[in-house]
């Protein structure tokens, strides 16, 4: 090729380089903060649903509000929690749940009171549905309806889990 | 009641953030990288032969083929993973492969030690290709590495010592850092990298607290326990003896660097930082004075004119980028041969050579976004383990670019790494596939969206504790410390107006799916 044409090639690669570069960080100043989505409010007394994520594209993260899998009718599926960090987080339940503050946990809980070297207590799912509470040797406890386990326990809706500062209940 | 008590809901600086997924965005992004590897390769054909090269449209397809075809992966695994990430490593990946061409073409005018397979280079390549795929597809919780930092390290122990293996083992210019397999050879230490930096995080995120506030007190310092400190020594020890033992002195460097600025981020203390400068000065002092190599090495780059042999690669890239200038002489019109290692140590200045440096600067600057996405996905990250992975991932890729093209453009002395993405090595290119891997799940755990829940904020009053209730807790009589009695809580919070329900955002609950 002429040398005219070798010039012309040489700074069209590199303006193409230089519009990647450009492209990108723009592509990051946009990025930087994401969307920022309002707190929905649900007004006492209206029947207004609260705000769901996009549910066709967010699959995976709506869990906390979609329709619980009607796998066995008299199971409770979900983890509500009354106090702590996490309070008011209603969590779908998985058949194994380990509870603590150590990083395999399914349910981290960052309190003080919940050592962080191994899981606190586990959650496990029974044949019949019903769920079993195992305490994993923790120093602290884990309490029952403010009496603390000393082996596995069967727990119901009825019933109030503690862990450290955080009570929570199983529900419907 | 006054504004200060009042319950407010969150401001918005503190709003959730929901990260677009910016797929369509990302494809594009992939396209434009894909074309500058792709441009790099017709140039060459172009500019040395007046013709495309000669099997440019099977080429061609596979290139763009594997763009797409990774992007559909991270489109089904990750949706949520950063969008530039793939697209800054396919813009590398390409350019570096268009010069190992590039570099083929003068095979002829080389001795055998200049020379590359570049059939081995393209396995690697695929093999990179696939070992990215694989972890995007199976591994979904990252925090599972969390859960054996011994194992780890001592499966990175192992790596680093294969080389030492008699018949396994091989060395290359006084660096026994390489063994074969079957017909391919691998550079242990480039995986080690990865499998060290996990094992430190799973271990700081399980002591980090010991380490920051542990031990006593002495002169105003806080002199940090040894058996809180020790397991990190040895397994940072052993392998930084390893490694220098095998005189991989970059190598050294890299993890150095690495462990300084893992302790650094996990406990916040600038004191690491100052601990561990004393320690390299010492470290550098005491290599200076063990290996002649160092002394040689800084001396080479000080005054490479006064060594015409030893610093012949030195002089020779100097006199190359001076030929490149600012905008290069064009793809495969330069002379980058001429420098031993030109191919792998030596490819920043033989790419200057060729595309000046202004598409240095550019290259370098691609580096730079990797790693600043980087660490900025370990800012956003919630949990401790992933904030110090992803943080020392990125700042290893950062380190051991700096050290690299710092050092064959004459920054600074001259050490033997592989340059990230851009250089001829099969191992390198694995290793780093692996880490494009695991940036990339790791930004899809952190920027997908957090679920929405309800909270009633009637329930994050303020607790008041009666202590005598805690003397129950001495008596081994424990009482939950909740069990307060209703007359004890302070009724502050009934002044605070009516309950207010808010939707606000809370972390994905790791596992709970």
């Amino acid at each position: 090729m002429g040398s005219f044409a070798v010039l012309t090639f040489k700074v069209a690669f590199l303006a193409l380089l230089w519009l990647f570069v450009i492209l990108v960080a723009l592509v990051v100043r946009t990025d930087m903060v994401g969307r920022p989505v309002k707190a929905a409010r649900t007004a006492a007394g209206t029947a207004e649903a609260p705000a769901q994520p996009k549910p066709s594209r967010a699959g995976r993260s709506s869990r906390a509000g979609a329709t619980p899998r009607t796998r066995r009718p008299n199971s409770p599926e979900v983890l509500a929690i009354d106090s702590g960090s996490l309070a008011g987080q209603r969590l779908q339940l998985v058949d194994h749940v380990r509870i603590g503050r150590s990083a395999e946990c399914e349910l981290y809980l960052d309190d003080e009171y919940v050592t962080s070297k191994h899981p606190h207590a586990a959650l496990d799912r029974q044949a019949d549905g019903g769920w079993l509470l195992t305490d994993l040797g923790s120093t602290n406890g884990t309490f029952v309806n403010g009496v603390r386990i000393s082996g596995p326990r069967i727990v119901t809706p009825a019933d109030t889990i503690q862990i450290g500062r955080t009570q929570m209940r199983l529900e419907h | 009641m006054s504004e200060l008590t009042a319950p407010v809901a969150p401001p918005a600086g503190t709003a959730p953030v929901v990260f677009k997924q910016r797929r369509g965005i990302e494809l594009v992004l992939i396209l434009v990288a894909q074309s500058l590897g792709w441009g790099g390769y017709i140039l060459t054909g172009l500019n040395r032969d007046n013709a495309f090269p000669a099997h440019w449209l099977p080429v061609t397809i596979a290139w763009f083929g594997v763009g797409v075809a990774l992007h559909l992966v991270v489109r089904w695994r990750t949706p949520y993973a950063d969008p530039v990430l793939l697209p800054c490593v396919f813009a590398l990946v390409g350019i570096g492969q268009a010069a190992l061409y590039r570099f083929t073409l003068d095979f002829d005018k080389v001795s055998e030690g200049g020379r590359f397979s570049e059939r081995s280079q393209i396995i690697a390549l695929f093999l990179g290709l696939a070992g990215c795929c694989a972890i995007l597809i199976w591994l979904r919780n990252l925090r599972r590495l969390n859960a054996y930092p011994y194992v780890l390290s001592a499966a990175a122990v192992v790596l680093l010592l294969l080389p030492l293996v008699p018949g396994l083992g091989w060395e290359v210019n006084g660096s026994r850092i390489w063994i074969h397999l079957g017909p391919f050879s691998l550079q242990p230490a480039e995986i080690a990298k990865l499998v060290l930096a996990a094992s430190f995080a799973g271990y700081l995120t399980e002591n980090r607290e010991l380490l920051a506030s542990g031990g006593r007190r002495l002169l105003g310092f806080r002199l940090t326990r040894v058996r809180d400190i020790a397991p990190l020594l040895v397994m940072w020890g052993v392998s930084l003896v390893i490694i220098v033992g095998q005189r991989d002195l970059g190598t050294a460097l890299l993890f150095f660097g690495l462990i300084v600025l893992m302790l650094y981020v996990s406990t916040g203390q600038l004191r690491w930082i100052v601990i561990a400068a004393g320690l390299g000065l010492g470290g550098s002092l005491a290599a200076w004075r063990l290996f002649g190599h160092v002394q040689q090495r800084v001396a080479y780059w000080l005054h490479p004119e006064d060594f015409p042999d030893g610093a012949y690669q030195i002089i020779t890239a100097q006199y190359g980028m001076s030929v490149g200038g600012l905008a290069g002489a064009g793809w495969g019109l330069g002379w980058p041969y001429m420098t031993p290692y030109y191919f792998n140590d030596m490819i920043a200045p033989s790419l200057v050579e060729e595309i000046g440096v202004a598409g240095l600067m550019g290259i370098v600057v691609i580096y730079g976004l990797i790693a600043f996405r980087g660490l900025r996905m370990a800012l956003q990250a919630k949990d401790p383990f992933t904030k110090l992975f992803a943080a020392g991932l990125s700042f290893g890729f950062l380190l051991q670019t700096f050290a690299i093209i710092g050092g064959s453009t004459r920054l600074l002395p001259l050490t033997g790494l592989t340059c990230p993405f851009l250089s001829q090595g099969g191992s390198s290119m694995i290793a780093n596939w692996l880490l494009a891997g695991l940036l990339l799940v790791t930004s899809h755990e952190v920027r997908r969206p957090v679920d929405l829940v309800e909270v009633d904020l009637a329930d994050e009053r303020t607790m008041t504790i009666d202590v005598r209730q805690l003397r129950h807790l001495f008596s081994g009589q424990a009482a939950p410390l909740l069990d307060v009695p209703a007359d004890l809580v302070k009724e502050d919070d009934a002044a605070a107006g009516p309950e207010r329900d808010e939707t606000i955002a809370l972390p994905p609950p790791g596992g709970l799916s």
